[in-house]
Order: C-alpha cells, then structure tokens, then sequence
C-alpha cells in the first residue's frame, strides 16, 4: 500500500518526468475546465498530498464504466490508476483475489477510517435479502452498507448505481436499488451514463482528489462541470434543427447529408451529459456523430421510457396501452369528445324542434317555455 | 337592452334575489357581469392558447424537412420563438388574471373557486348536468357561470394554466440554464416528474386536456347561448348578460 506516499513521489518513482508531470497537470486542468492559474495548485496538491485510497465495489453491472474508464485518455488511465488514486480494491481490475483481496479491503477500511473514497460500480438488489448478487460469499448490500459506513464520499458510476439502469426496468424482479437509496447518510456523486464517458469519471476523480473536496452538483447529485447541459445544447446537428431539417427514416437523404435525429427519437433534447463536447474514444466521436440518435442513457429510467427510435414517451408507465403517446391519448379523446359534441348537438338541435313543435300544437306540459 | 350599472352591484344589490352569485336569478333582464379586462384576457388568452397548441403540436411532431442549406432556414426556431412568445403572454396573462381576482367584482374570482363543501353547489351542479343529459325541460338562470360551467373552468383554466405554466417554464429553464430564474423558480419541477422527458410527456397532454376542454367550452357556449334562457356568447365581447324571459328562478 502506498501509505503517506505523495501523488507526485509515486509518479517520479515510476519514472514519470518532472516535464511530463507539469503536462499531465496542465492537461488534468484542461480536461477539468479550469484555467491555466489552477495548473500551480494541481501541481502543488500533488506534491504534498498523500494519495487518497480509492475502494471501488461492483454490484449488479455489466461492467461497461470500467471498460470506460480505463479507456480514459486525458489523464490516461494508467496514470490515474498507477500514480494518483490508490485504488486498493478493485476485484475487476486488481491481481489479487480471494481472501487475499477481501483482507486489503478491511485493511484499508480500518487505516483510513473516514478517509477513503467509496466508488460503487453497479447497485445493490434488495429482494430476498440481497442474494440476487453475492460477492465474495456474502450479499453484495452487505459489503455495500460495510464500505459505506467508514467512507468519506461515495462516488456512483454509472446509470446502474446513479438510476438502477436495465436491472432496475420494469418490473425490476430482483428490487435493484440505486445506490442512494441505500446509503443516505454519505455525500454522494452520480456520474450518470451507460457507461460514463471516460474522461469523465477521471475528471470527477481528478477533481476530488487534487482540491480535497467534492464537484459542485446540480439539483440531482450529478457534477455541474459534466451534467449541465443537454446533449442537444452543444450538438453539431443543431443548426439542422432550428433550420427545420430532419432525418425521417434511417436510409434517407437527410441521414446521408447529416440532418438532426430528432423525428427518429434522438433523446438529446432531453439529456443531461457532455457526449456532444467531450466525446467518446479520445473525442473521436459520439452516436450522433455516427448517425445514431442518443438513447438518453445518463438519465433516469432510460429504459422504461419508450422506443428509442420516436419522439413521443408511450404512457405504459401512466396505464395507457404499449404503444400509446401522449398524442394518441390525446387525439382518441379528442375523437371520443368531438363525436360526443356532435351526437349532443343533434339530440339538441331535435329536442328543440319538437318543443317548439309541442308548444304550438297542444300547449307544453312544462313549466315555462324554454325559448 | 339596459345594464345595471356595475357600481350598483358592489354597493347596493338590488332588492330582488337576482344577482347573488352561483343562485339563480330572478326578474333582471341585464346584469354587467364581465368587467373590460377579463374580457380582454379571455380573449389574449383564447389567442395565446392557439398558437401555443399548434406550435407545441409542431414542436413534438416537426414538419416535413425543408432541403438546402441550414442557414436559409430557421423553422424550428421560429415555431419555439413563437412558442415561448405566447408561452410568456399566457403566463404574465394569467398572472394578471389572478391580480384582477382579487380587485375586479365578485364574478372575477369565479375562476379560481371550487365550492367544494357548498351543498348548493352541487344540487345546481347535478341539476345542470340533468339538464344536459335532456332530464331537465328547463335551465337554471345564472349571472356568473353555471356550476358545471365553473367545475370545468377550474380545472381546465385555474388549475391547467397553473400545471402548463409550471411545467412549461421548467422545460425552458433547461434552455436557459442553471443559474436561470426560470431554473431557480421552476428547475426543480424535471426531477420530480422523473426526468426531461417525463416533463415533456406531461406538458403535451396538458395540452390535449386543455384542447378537450376547448371543445366542450365552445360548443357549449354556443349552445347555451341558443337553448338557455340567457345570453354567453355576447356577454365575453359586451360584458352584459341578458335574459331571455323574466320568469323566476
């Protein structure tokens, strides 16, 4: 373990450049979106802070933020791995497994007490006791409520632990609860997505571990330097959009030339990530720039939320059939009501005419007349 | 055709049972009943409610894409300029509306009252609803709304414009950003419906309600206006509402 190790000492031992480490604070300042004044104080925190352990659990996932992550490109993974987090326990990334990791997880726990990050990769199910997933002979929400317990701050990577993502969809069979929900007596950071852009996770990470603090978060737990804006705000498609221009169908014009993926259910309108600044792959690209509309998978419920490819949300969730949108409810009504008003209008129009008709013939029963 | 001088019913009503709110009305033949500004914004509204319709339909469901360059249009853009443009005027509308409650004549507040524990209230409300099931020979005379008239309106105005605005400024302070007034006012609306697009969803059928209710408003008005004993129509442009007979009751 590193012990009292400063970030900058790890990094030198492992033959990093005093030039290369100045870049790599330049660059962490950068992909941070801080200005060139902070490079100074990220230099200085590095030097003199002890490397802050990282304990990073997995529930119920797929693993795809770890995948992310150690795809990250600015700061490289190796580097955030190696030389600035003390990631102790990873049982997807580390060598040691067994008894042997699960002794360095208690070993941490009780070196750092209250000291250390908790990252949790994935959510914890809660029906039958939590035994829909077992880590290392025991419930997955037990480990969890352990970790949590003696932690500084608990990161959630990823839709699963931010939302509950696909095994939280309806109707949820094994209870799978989004971190928060269980743990609600620790700050908590969601870094939503399915998974998380990769310099995004070591962004959060970066940031947390340089200032000593936690990101600014916005209304729903998330960091405001990522989570700010839709992915609709920064597109590149937009200026097709405001012009009115469309891709209708998959394999049309539009589609060729470029057009916004609106009418084919892009859901960047309405999601909250930095895929349409940051990209994917070293900025190389994100699904609309490969002519796929977003899927919305940084917000919550994502999957319980209709097709990918329309516009319009089907009301299942509201007790509407499958295939209902709010326009279909409202048209049928509508028809129902319009129909209604005509039927009333003729039942109307004929009473009248007989009143008026009883009135002149035989006198009307009633007590008054009406017209 | 004369009206009583509005200032009458503020300060001496007069001797007949006529003009008391929600009872029905006798020998009166004209009553001012909808004072100038509630009638300019019955009408702002009715305008401003179109073209929120037909823009936020367009908005859900875009039309046809137009070809060449991106820069020779501005479509979308126009349909959401217009949007918010009207969005604005029916809110700052109804903000007024609810100020004029409090100052304009009694009928004002109408639109904001349910009198839900009244039994009166709902005897009339179940005796107008016979009468439009054709159970009634004859209507109830009334100088204010009817009370099914004001069920439908307070749910349909009152409480829909509040839920349209409320969810429609939420949707544009996710334009106009964290820090916005439209954010720090009505922000935290989008995660407590679950999300933008839950958001989305209900603002539209917000709109459907509000377009089933325009339908019955209409059709209704036109109806009463032939088959009541008193006029609808011509009491939103005049403000006067006539009657048809001096019949009681």
């Amino acid at each position: 373990m590193a012990g009292l190790e400063t970030f900058y000492e790890v990094m030198r031992r492992q033959g990093i450049t005093r030039r290369s480490f100045l870049k790599y604070c330049s660059l962490t300042a950068a992909a941070l979106g801080l200005g060139p004044e902070f490079v100074p104080q990220i230099a200085h925190a590095m030097e003199t802070k002890p490397r802050t352990p990282v304990l990073w659990l997995h529930g119920l996932e797929c693993t795809c933020c770890s995948e992310s992550f150690i795809r990250s490109a600015h700061p490289l993974a190796k580097d955030v791995v190696l030389s600035m987090i003390s990631l102790d326990y990873d049982d997807t990334l580390m060598a040691s497994a067994g008894h042997q990791a699960e002794a360095i997880l208690q070993e941490v726990m009780e070196k750092y007490k209250g000291n250390y990050i908790l990252a949790v990769e994935g959510n914890p199910p809660l029906n039958e006791d939590g035994m829909y997933c077992i880590i290392g002979g025991k419930p997955f929400l037990d480990q969890l409520r352990m970790v949590a317990k003696d932690a500084k701050a608990v990161i959630s990577w990823g839709s699963c632990a931010s939302h509950g993502c696909v095994q939280a969809a309806r109707p949820n069979p094994t209870r799978a609860t989004p971190v928060h929900e269980v743990i609600t007596d620790k700050p908590i950071i969601k870094v939503p997505g399915c998974p998380p852009i990769a310099e995004v996770m070591t962004g959060v990470i970066t940031y947390m571990l340089t200032f000593d603090r936690m990101p600014e978060l916005d209304r729903q737990g998330r960091p405001k330097m990522f989570y700010s804006q839709r992915i609709h705000d920064k597109c590149y498609r937009r200026p097709h959009f405001d012009a009115g221009q469309f891709v209708e169908s998959f394999d049309d014009e539009g589609a060729r030339k470029g057009y916004c993926l609106y009418k084919v259910g892009c859901k960047g309108p309405t999601t909250y990530n930095a895929c349409s600044t940051v990209r994917w792959n070293e900025g190389t690209s994100f699904p609309i720039q490969a002519g796929h509309g977003c899927i919305g998978c940084s917000e919550d419920g994502f999957w319980d939320k209709g097709s990918w490819y329309a516009r319009l949300t089907d009301l299942h969730g509201v007790g509407f059939g499958i295939e209902s949108t709010a326009d279909r409810v409202g048209l049928g009504a509508a028809a129902a009501v319009g129909g209604a008003v005509a039927l009333h209008a003729a039942v109307s129009a004929l009473k009248r005419a007989q009143h008026k008709h009883g009135n002149g013939s035989n006198g009307s029963s009633h007590t008054g007349d009406a017209a | 055709m004369t009206s009583i001088d509005p200032a009458s019913l503020h300060t001496a009503p007069p001797a007949l049972p006529a003009t008391i709110d929600g009872e029905p009305v006798g020998r009166v033949s004209a009553v001012y009943v909808y004072e100038a500004p509630v009638r300019l914004w019955h009408w702002t509204n009715a305008a401003a409610i179109s073209v929120l319709a037909l823009t936020g339909y367009l908005i859900g469901q875009p039309l046809p894409t137009l070809s060449g360059e991106a820069s020779q249009h501005y479509v979308m853009g126009t349909i959401r300029f217009l949007h918010f443009s009207a969005g604005y005027i029916f809110a700052v509308g109804f903000l007024f509306r609810i100020y004029w409650a409090f100052v304009g004549n009694h009928h004002a507040r109408q639109l904001f009252i349910l009198p839900f524990w009244s039994r009166a209230y709902w005897r009339g409300l179940f005796e107008e609803a016979r009468w439009y099931f054709f159970l009634e020979a004859k209507p109830k005379k009334y100088v204010g709304h009817n009370p099914l008239a004001q069920f439908a309106m307070f749910w349909a105005i009152g409480v829909g414009s509040v839920f349209m605005i409320v969810t429609g400024f939420a949707l544009y302070s996710e334009g106009a950003g964290p820090g916005s007034w439209q954010d720090h006012l009505f922000g935290w609306v989008i995660p407590l419906l679950g999300g933008s697009l839950d958001v989305h969803t209900w603002h539209r059928l917000g709109m459907w309600a509000i377009l089933l209710f325009i339908i019955v408003h209409v059709y209704a008005a036109i109806r009463e206006d032939i088959m009541s004993r008193q006029s609808i129509v011509s009491t939103m442009v005049s403000g006067v509402r006539t009657f048809k007979d001096d019949d009681p009751d």
